[in-house]
């Protein structure tokens, strides 16, 4: 076996090959960049080495600098990750010649599968059907309006060299292919640094499932059964869960056996992923395949007990497959959850900043978080905005529901904003529950964008019980006489509660029901652990100025308490009008002004685009929600953006 | 319970269990009074008030004090002026409501202002009413709370009501340092009437509906020509961030009262008691591991001063003043292990935490306070410096930067430092050095205690070789190796202990017990002459 192999990564990524290597005896060779001088991958690895400033193209996308550290660590083997040189045929190509091994497939398979054109090509040879669409280069707007008239529309414009929803467009007519097919080119040249883009019919009601291969370079093949990925926003992949709820016996194999015909055309070695749009009628079509480890793998690992990075060292090494398609067996349910650092009320923008709380739920061996940050971090603008992952593993699907719920309450995160509580929410849901979804489940389940819908009567008195226990364990030390009244204020809100409260218990009763809170909390915790009326909750608080914020099931709950008559002097109080932001338009994330599309005095109609904003590597265009006319402009091209600050005023 | 029913309830309550009839004329004369003196200027100018956002002078007695806890004073005071019709217009009250309460079940002493009465306006007996509250604020030893919104003063008392202010004024001087004062500006506040919230220990106001000043609009324009609103002159807004007259400033009229509650708690009832020790769960040794990485590497780079302090102090629980005014200094209440303590911190965030004229000021004056009232200071140090400039020379920062370090070095309470990066200069010896008295002075390991930053001080030492950019640079890395760190100082005892950013709130905790019963007494002066 090697002896010491690099990781040419960072993040959560790293430490989970680090964790394997280390258990496989191999020594550990990190890399880092100036920000992340002191991050987790580095404390965990063995020996680490300084790569170069913090843009990735400086850092972990030069290649150079790479080599360089494996030649000075004497590594004889690379692991990638996902992600940055992972699926880079060139860097492939330059390890071989200077002798280093590649832990993942034949330069010959990237670079087929990492062209989109080629692989569908590719796919067609292996009997693999794939999306109606043209399989080549668009030329230009003619000609892509030629295409999509002949496919049919709704038609989706992608980037060639496209992956994790960077450079994928919808186009609904023949006026939204020439506006996006541009935008989709801008955005392909400055991802990938190539701008050839194809065009394929839009699969209404679509789920994403892909299959997990394994191979080595003796010819033996075998799929580790699939992910379902359906749950994305922004084309992006948020929860993911093996197996798939949709899939019967019958279409799992033959999807599998079809994985396997496509990476047997190319000659797969090591890991890699097939990934299939499958629509109602559960007809599969070809989309792409990954050729690196994904970043849903712990999934497929925990239902059939596979540590794929090990199978993926154990193949670049050149060791012979012990696994055989017959003894790969699925138990179980497993559901990961990726928390980000992004705000899903604006949209999922990037958040950025220091974590000045961060606690993962408790690991067992139902729940395994892979992350690479510790409390204190900072997540910079530089790289992915994923903190972590949290894997859930139960007998049944339900089970491994109720484990990933229970673990998302008590993940605290502060200082960036996340989407945990909106994690949570969707476990919640009904559809989900059912697993009765399609990628188009979150714009489906919030048309109008996700919001903090505190509306379920029942979750919120629960909510209230737990503010109230909460108000009771500060006022037990005034030396004031409270009458065994309250009125809970929440949003625009009153509710009238009466409580009693002893020791750890709050006898709590809100519209003639009852509940009992039973908690050990203390003052200044975030988490708030306690039974209510016997039933296990996990919860949140946060201090305000006046109340606390309650974060129940993911809803967040801003409230406070007043005595009857405060309550009854609070109607004369002005209501605060919220400010009047329609009238500006905002910045919603950090990031640099690329472009400003309007000129002061215009005429903007709904729809237009007014500027676009490079955050995270995306151009995030901001379009007009109204019709109306630009004031002024106080920003200019090129000038760097904090969140909310103020871009464009309207008339 | 609405304001009527309120009333209703207070008077049935009052006359329960007492048998009426037409001989009991007293009795009946007394509910007459009663009722007149609770509907104040009547229900038409209380529904004004309302409509303004305001409540009225009681109403906001209950929402401050504990629940049934206020005792009133002088109810059927009157006015004795006889001139302009005023003897035909009375109302009993005078246009204050004064007597005392509890807050959290402590005493304390609370005049309210009623704008329903003549506007609030203040008469000489409105004045003997506060001044006798006052009084006896001070000879039972408990805070004073006073609550205005008043007009000025009672124009047709002319000089008797200047009187009263004065009154006002002289015990207001007299009470400072014995009891705290707290000012809650809930109205109108102009002319003379500042003065008095001007001198007391922290004053609150009401976004939007306060407003003070010393001439209003009208004259301002008549004077200098200037057009300025009442909120750009005199608003909550103005005084929290520019002129710094106010400490914090609510959105409405309740939000202000209960805040005011919050703040009490961490105060005590006067100069010769402590603040009441609260228990508290939060364990003493708690560690911060995240605080290892508080202070980044890079010794130019900002970091939020905030996390460290809602990370030590008991259940993150701080009570800030003046957030909005000179942010890079920061400034106020916490507990450590059940004691309440002032903190006192430069914020990197802003202007690199240098010390101006604005800082100094903010700081001295808290820095005294909390030294009046037997409050432990912990100060927190990230320093690199004075602010340099023009503006602050001409604006007297030797003057202000002199009361911070005065402030300091005459404080006689418990006094705990940490420096936890930069410590230069002049600044390192004003921010509770141990050369001031300071009782423990700890430092974090990235503490940098010089008399100035490394490029600086090669630049000066190494002068003729500015020009070899190269050697500058290598001698400024030996200069930081040498004294950009905490050894120099601890080796000479400047500093009691090196400690781990993870165990400060444990050393802090400690401190404070050790120094529980300090004993420190400055020599016997009339008083001291602070550059004021």
């Amino acid at each position: 076996m090697f002896s010491k192999i690099l990781i040419a990564n960072r993040g959560e990524i790293a430490c989970r090959v680090i964790s394997t290597a280390r258990k496989m005896g191999i020594k550990t060779v990190a890399i880092f960049s100036e920000a992340d001088k002191f991050s987790k991958h580095v404390q965990l690895a063995d020996e680490a080495i300084y790569i170069g400033q913090s843009q990735s193209n400086m850092s972990y996308l030069n290649s150079d600098a790479i080599i360089n550290a494996v030649k000075k660590s004497k590594s004889e083997a690379i692991h990638p990750g996902y992600g940055f040189l992972s699926e880079n045929a060139d860097f492939v190509e330059a390890l071989n010649e200077l002798g280093i091994q590649f832990i993942g497939p034949s330069k010959e398979a990237i670079s087929i599968m990492g062209d989109k054109i080629e692989s569908k090509k590719l796919a067609d040879k292996a009997k693999v059907s794939t999306v109606p669409g043209f399989i080549g280069e668009v030329k230009d707007v003619k000609h892509a309006q030629e295409i999509a008239e002949s496919i049919g529309y709704p038609v989706m414009i992608k980037a060639s060299a496209g992956g994790g929803g960077k450079g994928m467009r919808v186009a609904k007519s023949s006026s939204e292919v020439k506006e996006n097919l541009e935008r989709a080119r801008s955005e392909a040249q400055s991802s990938f640094g190539d701008d050839r883009i194809f065009i394929e019919k839009l699969i209404e009601q679509p789920r994403h499932i892909e299959i997990q291969i394994l191979a080595d370079n003796f010819g033996n093949i075998i799929h580790l059964g699939e992910r379902e990925c359906s749950i994305q926003r922004r084309h992006q992949k948020v929860i993911e869960e093996a197996p798939s709820p949709f899939l019967d016996e019958s279409l799992r194999e033959s999807m599998g056996s079809k994985a396997k015909d496509l990476a047997r055309a190319v000659n797969y070695t090591s890991a890699g992923t097939v990934e299939f749009i499958v629509d109602n009628h559960k007809n599969f079509y070809f989309l792409e395949m990954n050729t690196r480890l994904q970043v849903e793998h712990p999934v497929t690992e925990l239902i059939t007990g596979v540590d794929i990075v090990e199978q993926m060292i154990r193949v670049a090494f050149g060791e012979k497959m012990k696994l055989t398609q017959d003894n790969v067996t699925f138990s179980g349910s497993a559901i990961e959850c990726r928390a980000y650092a992004e705000d899903p009320l604006r949209g999922f923008v990037p958040s950025i900043g220091r974590l000045i709380k961060y606690q993962e739920p408790k690991k067992s061996n139902q729940i395994r978080v892979d992350s690479g940050v510790l409390e204190g971090a900072e997540i910079s603008r530089f790289y992915d905005p994923m903190i972590a992952k949290v894997i859930s593993f139960g007998e049944s699907r339900e089970i491994a529901i109720e484990l990933m719920s229970d673990a998302l309450d008590s993940f605290i995160i502060r200082g960036i904003r996340n989407n945990i509580g909106f994690m949570r929410d969707i476990l919640s849901k009904e559809s989900f529950k059912e697993g009765n979804y399609s990628t188009d489940f979150i714009s489906n389940t919030w048309p109008d964008g996700y919001a903090n819908n505190t509306d379920d009567e029942k979750l919120k008195n629960l909510a209230i019980s737990i503010g109230a226990y909460v108000q009771c364990k500060f006022r037990e030390r005034g030396r004031e006489n409270h009458s065994k009244n309250m009125v809970c204020f929440l949003n625009k809100n009153q509710e009238k509660i009466s409580y009693k409260f002893f020791k750890d218990t709050c006898n709590i009763s809100i519209d003639n029901h009852s509940y009992q809170v039973i908690s050990e909390w203390i003052p200044g915790q975030i988490l708030f652990e306690c039974s209510i009326n016997g039933e296990p909750f996990s919860a949140q608080v946060d201090l305000l100025d006046e109340g606390h914020r309650i974060i129940l099931k993911g809803i967040e709950y801003n409230l406070f308490f007043r005595s009857q008559i405060v309550s009854d002097l609070t109607k004369f109080m002005p209501r605060k009008e919220e400010p009047d932001l329609s009238k500006y338009l905002i910045s919603p994330m950090p990031g640099l002004l690329l472009r400003i599309d309007v000129k002061e005095g215009d005429a903007v109609r709904t729809g237009d685009s007014l500027v676009v904003i490079d955050a995270m590597k995306m151009e995030n265009i901001l379009i007009a929600d109204k019709d109306c006319i630009v004031k002024s402009i106080l920003k200019q091209e090129n000038q760097p953006l904090m969140t909310d600050d103020v871009i464009i005023e309207f008339d | 319970m609405n304001y009527l029913n309120n009333r209703a309830t207070l008077l049935t309550g009052l006359f329960q269990g007492i048998k009426m009839s037409e001989e009991n004329e007293n009795l009946d004369n007394l509910k007459v009074r009663i009722n007149s003196a609770l509907k104040g200027g009547g229900d038409q100018r209380i529904d004004k008030q309302h409509e303004k956002g305001k409540l009225t002078a009681r109403e906001r007695l209950v929402v401050l004090l504990d629940e049934g806890s206020f005792e009133e004073f002088d109810m059927f005071v009157e006015h004795r002026e006889t001139e302009f019709g005023m003897d035909k217009s009375k109302i009993p009250g005078d246009g204050v409501v004064t007597g005392y309460g509890k807050i959290n079940g402590r005493l304390v002493f609370v005049f309210s202002q009623d704008f329903t009465v003549f506007g609030g306006s203040l008469s000489e007996t409105h004045a003997e009413k506060i001044c006798k509250v006052m009084d006896q604020a001070m000879s039972v030893g408990a805070p004073l709370i006073g609550i205005n919104d008043s007009g000025g003063a009672r124009i047709q008392e002319g000089v008797a009501s200047l009187g009263g202010y004065a009154n006002v004024f002289q015990k207001t001087v007299l009470a400072s340092g014995v009891v705290p004062q707290i000012s809650l500006i809930m109205g109108p506040c102009a002319g003379g009437a500042v003065y008095a919230p001007a001198m007391t220990d922290f004053i609150f106001m009401v976004n939007k509906t306060s407003h003070m000043f010393v001439t209003g609009p009208d004259v301002v324009k008549t004077v200098t020509h200037e057009e300025v609103s009442h909120e750009e002159l005199g608003g909550a807004k103005t005084h929290t961030s520019k002129s710094s007259v106010a400490d914090l400033a609510f959105d409405d009229d309740i939000q202000t009262l209960i805040q005011a509650r919050r703040l009490m708690d961490f105060l005590p009832q006067n100069n010769k008691e402590f603040v009441e020790y609260r228990d508290t769960e939060d364990k003493e040794d708690r560690i911060e591991q995240s605080l290892e990485n508080l202070v980044p590497h890079d010794s130019t780079k900002p970091y939020d001063i905030l996390e460290l302090i809602n990370k030590v102090v008991d259940e993150s629980d701080f009570f800030e003043l003046q957030k909005d005014f000179a942010k890079n200094i920061v400034i106020g209440f916490g507990r450590f292990g059940g004691f309440s303590v002032g903190i006192v911190a430069n914020q990197p965030m802003v202007l690199a935490g240098c010390l101006d004229i604005d800082a100094s000021k903010k700081a001295a004056r808290f820095v005294r306070f909390c030294d009046c009232f037997n409050i432990p200071i912990i100060t927190f140090v990230d320093v690199p410096g004075f602010m340099p400039g023009t503006d602050q020379e001409y604006g007297g920062i030797i003057k202000h930067g002199a009361k911070l370090l005065f402030a300091y070095g005459e404080a006689t309470v418990p006094k705990i430092t940490c420096i936890v990066r930069k410590a230069y200069g002049g600044a390192y010896d004003v921010m509770a050095s141990k050369h001031l008295r300071g009782d423990i002075n700890y430092a974090w390991p990235s503490a940098e205690i010089a008399v100035m930053g490394p490029k600086g001080a090669v630049e000066i030492i190494f002068r003729n070789e500015a020009k070899d950019i190269k050697k500058i640079a290598d001698l400024t890395e030996d200069y930081r190796k040498k004294f950009a760190n905490p050894f120099i100082a601890a080796s000479r005892g400047f500093i009691d202990d090196i400690i781990l950013p993870r165990d400060t709130r444990k050393k802090i905790i400690g401190a404070i017990n050790m120094l529980k019963d300090k004993k420190l007494n400055n020599p016997w002066k009339k008083h001291d002459n602070i550059p004021l």
